[in-house]
């Protein structure tokens, strides 16, 4: 049988992909845009984002390819990625040459 | 195929319709504007409220969307109002005649009767009604078309479908030789220095970022400070966590091409290939600039579904979930929800969204067309005096 997708990847260079359903602790789910099953860690809503990379304390947050912030902990796959645990951009950022971890633009 | 068929003008654009307009270059003549339209079957009246007690930098940006408008490649004819001693009206007329096109302006004052200058619009309307009938289409390429890239009434789905698809055909028009113009300014805040880093050279990355600074300054002026509200706690229920991939949402309607020139609202890129116009995020405000600087088809992506069209360019809504399509089936030309529930590509998507252009540009009449939905004001920056 299918596996169901629940996930989308929206450029494969991403570490997260968002939910397109709500993801049950537990399941393990397709992400479209990448190979492989995902354990969802803790319940997920639709519309929020999964870490499908393990992405390092400090490290970038990328979706769409960009750098959208940074993670404040480490967070392994399967995990909820959002504001508990990723923080914005702050000036020193946007003008460092490289941030560590993702791919530079 | 990649080509359409669409009206020669004597300036050489190309229009994708043939419309008759109507419009005014006052708010004093704005019943007036609707008046005589209704006089001739299938004219267009294009009504707003600006144009008088204005700052100069209104002035001039009233008067680039007027002329952007009245002279736009999907217009035949225009007949344009004023009033009194304002000679806006005949400035416009005398700009576009000189380009060959066909134009003519009346002024409502003390030395004509009302019923006098209406028969004299009537009877000017209907020679450019029957004129229009007879204009000839030609072949062109795509590379021809210049498509607006607009998003209004989003919701948490918008950055996730809708908005990567119309990047994905963006992408692709711009290979093939198009343009397409990404707009509203205050919604790249936060992701000013992504798009600067695309620009193809330092003069325009340094445009862009000045536009958002001015944009971020006026709106300190008026009390708000854009990054501190973004992502609104609303936002957040959505799964939105920072400002970056907030605004990342909307910017990527650009898709991932180098951007080629910034230019001012209602103002015409002098490039091809990926623009950023300089508008508010009011929808109604930036699809008529979006118009204005010539963008024959403007593409709209909306969550809630914002009936927001134009007067003379047809407008593409494309929903962002399968719910919206299902509740408004009239309203709604694709369904970019098909990405969430048919398992359907960001790129799938992209290619329904460029057939669709191709079909427009060839005269398919869209949704916002059927419904006659023509919004038309134009971004003010000043305080009326």
């Amino acid at each position: 049988m299918e596996q169901k997708i629940g996930a989308l990847m929206l450029n494969s260079m991403d570490n997260v992909a968002v939910a397109l359903e709500n993801l049950k602790a537990g399941e393990s789910i397709s992400i479209q845009g990448k190979e492989g099953l995902v354990k969802v860690f803790k319940s997920i809503p639709y519309g929020h984002k999964i870490a499908v990379h393990p992405i390092l304390k400090d490290e970038k947050v990328i979706k769409y390819g960009e750098c959208m912030g940074i993670a404040t902990e480490t967070i392994p796959v399967g995990h909820h990625v959002h504001v508990s645990n990723v923080r914005g951009l702050n000036k020193e950022d946007k003008t460092a040459v490289t941030l560590k971890g993702g791919v530079e633009k | 195929m990649k080509f359409f068929k669409g009206y020669r003008r004597s300036d050489g654009s190309i229009g994708v319709r043939n419309h008759v307009i109507v419009i005014n270059t006052v708010g004093e003549v704005a019943s007036l504007t609707k008046k005589v339209a209704q006089m001739v079957p299938g004219v267009i009246p294009i009504v707003h409220q600006a144009g008088q007690s204005q700052s100069l930098e209104d002035i001039e940006q009233t008067m680039n969307a007027l002329l952007g408008t009245a002279g736009h490649a999907n217009v035949s004819g225009a007949l344009i109002l004023g009033m009194g001693q304002d000679d806006t009206a005949e400035e416009i007329v005398k700009v576009l005649k000189n380009k060959g096109r066909h134009v003519h302006s009346i002024n409502f004052n003390k030395t004509q009767s009302i019923s006098e200058a209406l028969r004299e619009g009537k009877l000017w309307l209907e020679n450019a009604k029957e004129r229009s009938e007879n204009e000839p289409t030609e072949m062109a390429d795509v590379s021809e078309l210049i498509i607006g890239l607009e998003c209004g009434g989003s919701d948490a789905w918008s950055g996730i479908t809708a908005n990567p698809a119309i990047g994905a055909f963006s992408d692709s028009i711009v290979k093939d030789g198009g343009t397409s113009i990404l707009a509203e300014t205050t919604e790249a805040v936060g992701t000013e220095h992504i798009l600067a880093r695309r620009a193809v050279n330092e003069a325009v990355g340094q445009k862009f970022l000045d536009i958002v600074k001015r944009y971020e300054e006026r709106a300190w002026a008026a009390g708000e400070n854009i990054r501190s509200a973004n992502p609104s706690p609303g936002n957040k229920v959505g799964g939105l966590t920072t400002l970056e991939e907030k605004s990342l949402g909307c910017i990527k309607k650009g898709g991932n091409s180098t951007l080629m020139e910034v230019i001012d609202y209602a103002q015409r890129p002098t490039e091809k290939g990926f623009i950023f116009m300089d508008t508010p995020g009011y929808d109604v405000e930036s699809v008529a600039g979006l118009v204005a600087g010539g963008s024959q088809i403007v593409l709209f992506s909306t969550g809630k579904g914002s009936p927001t069209g134009s007067p003379i360019a047809p407008v593409i809504k494309i929903g962002t979930n399968s719910k919206l399509y299902q509740n408004m089936p009239e309203h709604i030309d694709i369904n970019a929800g098909k990405i969430i529930d048919s398992y359907l590509s960001i790129e799938d998507i992209g290619k329904e969204i460029y057939e669709k252009v191709i079909s427009v540009a060839n005269g398919e009449v869209t949704s916002s067309e059927k419904h006659k939905n023509q919004e038309f004001s134009i971004w003010r920056l000043a305080e009326t005096m």
